[in-house]
């Protein structure tokens, strides 16, 4: 009731602190819902964590026997920085992937969206906050988790920088907006067609290679690396990792983190453009 | 056995004539399988690009394995994985009863009565590619080692699907497990690697408790011929009693259906 009333003033008459305290409302209502929905389902979130954990670990696997095969070290890296950048990758993973890609093709073609377009409220602050609950619930498992791995890859970190530790939450922040804009973007596919799901293992396979979770970026071959230093996919995880286990000079992680923001403010306009038609092709579609 | 084959050879039929009125999913299924087979073999350029063997296997027996890979998935993709998603549905829904009804054998009939034609696209690729590794391996391959791997394809074939049948059928306890089924999906993807550069802990779960290792990386030792008779033994013997251990978990499951459903 009180919404409706506030989109019959329109949107112009709410004053800014106004428009500000009413989004963190409609964010704490989503976060609490969301955390009891999956507190239902707290198997399935266990089960989604593994994939989490096994994916570094694997490659980290891989890259450990490479460096022993090569005589102990790998462009620099030896089992304990291979094990470093790993668990660190599999932490700011964890931060800023989203399975918004996965779950547009159901709400598209089963029209459950349509109620959520409906309402005065962006949807995707409900994604947002709907991942941010899942992933507050599964910090408590995926800590230990990774303190376990620690036991037993002993990773060596450098210490940290207090300039790359400074900006190490930024970028955080920064590579979940940009892969959360990217990647809802890229779901509004499903307005245009209902087999999203090649598109969505093609985004899948190019983010692999190219945010740093097959191999550190430095260790990739040529033109690989180049495509990966132009595009904004190091953004995602990457660039937060680098600066974790504290690789980059000063001026090369506020460089960075000047891209970082760049590119996400680009995602977010593109966001903008394309879901508004996507909203006109809908609607068309709904009639 | 032979009911079993003409039954799943009656129900392809049919899935094949259903599914040729949506060709685009053949398409799209195609770009989805050359993705998975381009990511497969781009992360072992990137690795042979740092080094020339893998904990001991050279290149040519790792495309193998992500040949073996590609086909074994392909596999479970177009066999076992719809025909068990569907009985955990009917399960929650109680429209097996439906199925129990009719006088084939259940646990055949459950089995082989859903296919996704189109994942066979991954089998093609798959068995594609481990050709053109095997044309490398050429002169050293005999017919002993054919028949080995043949074996080890089987068996782990055969654990596999015992394991997949045994967490469907969990279902009848638990109603919702379709979850349970995203941990073998998950463990399944470390397949594409030599099991034995994995930590301790990790070996073992992939060849006891989520047996992925059998179905790939055992079968591609053996035509390599790296694998011992023991461990073939073994295998095949693992399979053995898999299956029968499903059979009576089926067993058990479907009387705890009947208690439910009355």
């Amino acid at each position: 009731m009180k919404e409706g009333g506030r989109l019959a003033q329109g949107p112009g008459t709410v004053p800014l602190a106004g428009a500000a305290r009413s989004l963190w409302d409609v964010y704490r209502a989503e976060f609490r819902t969301s955390v009891a929905v999956q507190m239902q389902y707290r198997a399935a979130q266990l089960i989604w964590l593994l994939g989490t954990v096994l994916g570094p670990v694997v490659y980290l696997a891989v890259w450990s026997a490479v460096a022993a095969a090569s005589g102990g070290t790998v462009g620099g890296y030896d089992r304990h920085t291979f094990a470093a950048y790993y668990l660190t990758l599999m932490l700011v993973n964890q931060v800023t992937f989203t399975w918004i890609m996965y779950e547009f093709q159901g709400r598209i073609r089963e029209g459950s969206f349509t109620p959520l377009i409906l309402r005065p409220v962006h949807p995707i602050h409900g994604d947002v906050a709907d991942n941010l609950a899942h992933k507050a619930l599964t910090l408590a498992v995926l800590l230990p988790t990774a303190a376990a791995l620690a036991v037993a890859f002993r990773p060596a970190f450098r210490g940290l920088p207090p300039l790359d530790a400074l900006l190490l939450l930024p970028s955080l922040v920064l590579a979940f907006v940009l892969r959360f804009a990217v990647e809802w973007t890229l779901a509004l596919a499903a307005f245009w067609t209902v087999r999203t799901s090649a598109l969505n293992g093609l985004y899948e396979g190019v983010l692999l290679f190219l945010s740093g979770q097959v191999a550190p970026l430095p260790l990739l071959p040529q033109p690989l690396r180049a495509l990966a230093d132009v595009l904004p996919f190091r953004f995602m995880v990457a660039f937060p990792v680098s600066l974790a286990v504290g690789r980059p000079l000063p001026a090369a992680a506020v460089l960075g983190l000047s891209a970082q923001a760049l590119w996400a403010a680009a995602a977010v306009a593109a966001l903008l453009v394309v879901w508004r038609a996507a909203v006109r092709r809908y609607a068309a579609v709904g009639g | 056995m032979i009911e079993a084959l003409r039954l799943f050879a009656a129900f392809v039929r049919v899935a094949v004539h259903r599914e040729v009125a949506y060709r685009a999913n053949l398409v799209a299924q195609t770009v989805q399988s050359v993705v998975g087979l381009g990511t497969a073999l781009g992360g072992l350029a990137v690795v042979f690009a740092h080094t020339a063997t893998l904990a001991g296997w050279p290149p040519s027996e790792l495309v193998a394995l992500v040949g073996v890979f590609q086909m074994v998935g392909g596999a479970i993709g177009f066999a076992i994985q719809p025909a068990m998603q569907r009985l955990m549905e009917e399960v929650r829904t109680g429209a097996l009863d439906f199925t129990l009804l009719q006088p084939a054998d259940s646990q055949v009939l459950v089995s082989v009565r859903e296919v996704s034609v189109y994942r066979l696209t991954d089998v093609a690729l798959g068995a594609a590619l481990l050709g053109a590794a095997l044309a490398r391996l050429g002169a050293r391959l005999g017919p002993g080692r054919i028949a080995a791997f043949t074996l080890a394809l089987a068996a782990g074939g055969a654990v596999v699907y015992a394991v997949w049948l045994a967490l469907a059928t969990c279902a009848f306890w638990w109603v919702r497990v379709d979850n349970v089924l995203v941990i073998f999906e998950t463990l399944y993807d470390a397949g594409r690697w030599p099991v034995s550069i994995y930590p301790g802990w990790l070996r073992g779960a992939l060849t006891f408790l989520i047996p992925v290792a059998l179905a790939t990386s055992v079968p591609v030792e053996a035509l390599t011929g790296a694998l011992r008779g023991r461990t073939l033994a073994l295998a095949a013997v693992v399979a053995a009693a898999a299956l029968v251990l499903s059979r009576l978990l089926w067993r058990a499951g479907l009387r705890a259906y009947s208690g439910a459903s009355g």
